[in-house]
């Protein structure tokens, strides 16, 4: 949709929006240019981050080679710096920030196993991380170690973590066997 | 000092990391995820070209675009210097290398700065550049500053001392030579740049604000590891009359890198001067890559003497160091280099003569491994060949020659140290035992095992660096009435577990429990001076400070309880909260009573000590295919003695980087590589630069001894740093000794294994045409 398009329809009084469900809360958000509202143009990280105020989304490389933005969409792990939210519409979008339980606070398991073993160092990574090991693990309960260095690839770590990572996804692998 | 028991409460055990719980909810809050009112984008619009004269700009357009707020060119920027020496400035009117900063926009939106960067109309004027360090050096070669004839920047580092180390100059190297058995002249580099590439790119937020009676100050939150340091570089900048608080929370990563940050964080600090309000710079991952510092080139050219004891008898001869269009530190990382050097070989006849030279590529700075790791990796393979043709087994050598208690070596400062540090030999034999050396070392330039055209090799390197002890930490340790203590250190947590670890060092002096103590967020206008974890300072001096800060404060605690308890000072124990009678257990009183509407506190200095060093050795195994040139690290074993373990799992964690951020990898195929002709990076991006995935992990065991450092009250020292910096050479030998051609250039990629294999056959292929049996 163009500037002038939008320009034009809200000038007829007629506002697009677009409908998201972020950490099952559901979001009406309008197409626009203006404070608070989806330019075409953002990513769904940006939005994430930017306009939902959802600052667990990390965003680095942006251009979808790291791995540090990653969020669950309809399930999959998805990096949201590599889409436009206006794609979005209608999807069910997880964070991190969605991860832990609401009304008990208690953390996912991937969240604790992640602490129990050390897996961060600078923790930059690890949102994106726990993600990608999430969708991982909800397609798949008991992935074996291959399985696990491949889903969670996408991943960049410096401080390379990825050793206490597949050990703390294996740990919860072998609990769902 | 306060005898212990061998045994401790909280040091070497595991303790979930206190960060924990916000690290993996998200809740950690970067310098990026920090909410500010006001808040405006600073973006910066660099050069296309790597050396020109800003002939004209023009910023009308950019400036009449709604939601800018300022536009800063050399024209108007403050006058900032910086560097060694101070020549550089913010902005200049003339660009030094392709991507270097031309002018800097404040807008509304980050969107918006960015349009209104494109809209500023510059005109050029393009000079002649220069990208080798050696062209840069030759008479008529391109001149970067006219402060700078050569290109030469001058020796030494003020902040080092009035007499820093510039060169290694020792003994007699004519007399060395003549002793020698065997003479190598060589040349070799470690000089592809490979990127330490923290995954958060360098940024900051800077408010400038007046802060009555005639003062200024500005507020900068940074992503470092050092923000006490920070302040001191800012100041220094901004002079006396600026008042500088720096604000350090968590950083994703620096590995050294990113406190070379002060032209981001000034150019924050300068748009908000102008508009008066919070600028946020956040550098793209290209401008990190391609416009921020790198590791600095290095390139020997030197001539070595060895006996067949594998004694070293003379090293002499020229470094290169390539610091491309400016530097803060490569002078400081020359003298930790040379330094270095000198405790990793013994030798009693040295002459190597260090040149730093300027090239219009993006400026150095800080990179783990700090000028030692640049060093040898150029000086290890050229002293394979004296010790292949002696036929010297390199891990003997190296056990041999690495400093001992009664050696010493010429440190940072220009002065001689004698060591007084442990004996890592037993490390060594620990670590050759665990990687099986023995089976696998056939010879130099012989493989370990071959397999059709598969060929595996092994190689080995070693790391020491005496700075553990370098440069000063404080803190304060603070007990309260209700039974806590809160430690102030200046720390900003970078991936180490820094902050985990200074709690733990106080709750184990105090004896009471992790929960029961705090520490302070990283902030200038809270704490003492830290320096900050530079090197691997972290455990020995950085603890310290803290350590004698809660036994100071301890102590005054004891002074206050001792008439209530009717006994001396000496006396009296305590823990959990409670003091008591060693004698008599029975008379004892709470923290709380002693502690009524009163606080107390410690305070711990760390002064520096250059006498010690740590170790390590790293062993790799390397495949490479001779038909397709593929390279793969097999395995790969660490072998350190750290005195005692203060945290496994933050050991761990380090020991295990010895891959990447410019590591063990960088042997492999981490580079940056740059365009000959215009200078600019062509893999200035996540996908283009390659790191290593999750799937190509290869097994790494550590091997961690624990023999006591006596001076540390835990009897404990670091290796966070130089995790990365014994691996690369080793990799070149490895793979020299899989191909059985000596390789020497860094990385060793496909084509490069292919080309010698290639040459190697051609070699055999002419000799046996010319010399018939």
């Amino acid at each position: 949709m163009t500037e002038e398009t939008i320009e034009s329809q809200r000038a007829a009084g007629y506002n697009e929006k677009i409908d998201l469900v972020v950490n099952a809360r559901h979001y009406v958000l309008n197409i626009g240019y203006g404070p608070g509202e989806v330019d075409p143009a953002h990513t769904l990280s940006f939005t994430l981050r930017d306009t939902l105020g959802l600052k667990g989304v990390k965003v680095s490389c942006d251009r979808g080679a790291c791995g540090a933005c990653t969020v669950l969409l309809d399930g999959k792990a998805v990096p949201s710096c590599m889409l436009l939210t206006i794609e979005c519409g209608g999807k069910e979008i997880t964070t991190i920030e969605g991860l832990r339980d609401e009304k008990t606070g208690s953390l996912d398991p991937v969240q604790q196993s992640f602490i129990d073993h050390g897996v961060f160092q600078c923790g930059f990574c690890t949102p994106g991380m726990i993600m990608s090991a999430k969708a991982l693990l909800d397609e798949n309960p008991s992935p074996t170690h291959e399985e696990i260095r491949e889903a969670l690839s996408g991943n960049f770590c410096r401080c390379i973590s990825h050793y206490q990572a597949v050990e703390a996804v294996s740990a919860l692998s072998s609990r769902g066997r | 000092m306060n005898t212990m028991a061998q045994t401790y409460r909280y040091i070497g055990k595991a303790t979930p990391r206190r960060d924990g719980v916000r690290v993996v909810t998200g809740g950690a809050l970067f310098v990026d995820d920090l909410d500010f009112d006001n808040l405006l984008y600073g973006k910066v619009l660099r050069s296309p070209h790597p050396h020109a004269i800003i002939k004209k700009i023009d910023s009308g357009r950019a400036q009449r675009l709604d939601g800018i707020k300022a536009v800063l060119t050399w024209k108007n920027i403050p006058d900032w210097k910086f560097g060694n020496p101070r020549i550089f400035r913010l902005l200049d009117r003339k660009v030094r290398y392709t991507g270097d900063a031309v002018a800097l926009v404040a807008g509304e939106s980050a969107e918006i700065a960015d349009e209104a960067s494109r809209l500023i109309e510059v005109d050029y004027e393009v000079l002649p550049a220069v990208f080798d360090d050696y062209e840069a050096l030759r008479p008529g070669a391109p001149r970067l500053y006219d402060e700078l004839p050569g290109n030469v920047l001058p020796p030494g580092d003020p902040f080092l001392g009035p007499t820093p180390l510039t060169q290694i100059v020792a003994g007699d190297v004519e007399k060395g030579l003549l002793e020698a058995d065997f003479i190598v002249e060589g040349k070799c580099g470690y000089d592809n740049i490979p990127n330490p590439m923290p995954i958060e790119s360098p940024r900051a937020v800077a408010l400038w604000e007046e802060a009555g009676a005639g003062r200024d100050r500005v507020t900068v939150w940074v992503s470092n590891q050092a923000p006490y340091l920070m302040k001191l570089i800012l100041s220094s900048i901004f002079g006396g009359r600026v008042e500088v608080r720096v604000i350090g929370g968590p950083c994703g990563g620096s590995f050294g890198s990113k406190i070379m940050s002060w032209r981001p964080i000034c150019f924050a600090v300068a748009l908000s001067k102008t508009t008066r309000r919070p600028v946020k710079v956040v550098y793209s991952k290209e401008e990190h890559l391609a416009a921020f510092v790198l590791r600095p080139a290095s390139r020997l050219d030197i001539k070595v003497g060895m006996k067949r004891d594998g004694t070293v008898t003379a090293i002499a001869g020229d470094w290169l160091i390539g610091t491309g269009s400016h530097s803060q530190t490569t002078q400081a990382q020359v003298a930790v280099g040379c330094g270095e050097a000198m405790i990793a070989v013994r030798c009693k006849n040295w002459n190597v003569k260090p040149t730093i030279v300027c090239t219009n590529r993006a400026p150095s700075g800080i990179v783990r491994g700090f000028g030692g790791q640049e060093l040898k990796c150029a000086l290890f393979p050229i002293l394979s060949r004296c010790m292949a043709e002696l036929e010297i087994d390199p891990v003997d050598f190296i056990k041999k020659n690495f400093v001992k208690p009664g050696e010493g070596y010429l440190w940072r400062d220009g002065r001689w140290y004698d060591y007084r540090g442990i004996d890592f030999s037993q490390m060594m034999d620990k670590g050759a035992e665990v990687f099986g050396w023995k089976g696998k070392w056939k010879g130099w330039l012989k493989p370990t095992a071959v397999e059709g055209s598969k060929r595996t090799g092994v190689g080995v390197g070693v790391h020491g660096n005496a700075d553990i002890g370098e440069d000063v930490s404080e803190a304060y340790v603070r007990l309260d009435g209700d039974g806590r203590a809160l430690v102030y250190s200046c720390l900003a947590e970078h991936g180490t577990g820094q902050k985990n670890n200074a709690v733990k060092a106080a709750a184990e002096v105090l004896q009471i429990p992790l929960e029961s103590v705090s520490i302070t967020p990283g902030d200038t206008m809270i704490t003492p001076f830290e320096f900050g974890p530079f090197g691997s300072r972290g455990t020995y001096a950085i603890l310290t400070a803290v350590i004698k800060a809660a036994e100071e404060a301890r102590k005054k605690l004891f002074e206050l309880a001792a008439p209530l308890l009717g006994s001396d000072v000496s006396d009296l124990d305590t823990a959990d909260g409670v003091i008591w009678v060693k004698a008599n257990p029975e008379k004892r009183i709470r923290w709380q009573r002693v502690l009524f509407q009163r606080t107390i506190l410690g305070h711990g200095r760390f002064e520096p000590d250059y006498s010690l060093s740590n170790c390590l050795m790293t062993f790799v195994e390397m495949e490479v295919d001779a038909d397709t040139g593929k390279i793969g690290l097999l395995r790969v074993v660490n072998a350190t003695d750290v005195g005692r373990i203060i945290d496994p799992q933050g050991l761990r964690g380090q020991l295990n980087g010895c891959l990447g951020t410019a590591g063990i990898d960088s042997a492999i195929f981490e580079e940056t590589i740059v365009d000959p002709s215009t200078g600019r990076m062509l893999n200035a991006n996540m996908i283009d630069y390659k790191w290593r995935t999750s799937c190509d992990l290869p097994p790494i065991e550590n091997v961690v001894l624990e023999t006591p450092f006596p001076t540390h009250r835990f009897h404990a020292a670091g290796v966070g740093e130089i995790t990365t910096s014994a691996g690369p050479s080793a990799v070149l030998m490895a793979a020299s000794n899989a191909v059985g051609v000596w390789l020497d250039s860094y990385p060793v990629t496909p084509d490069k294994v292919l080309k010698a294999v290639r040459n190697q056959e051609l070699r055999i292929k002419k000799n046996e045409d010319i010399s018939p049996l």
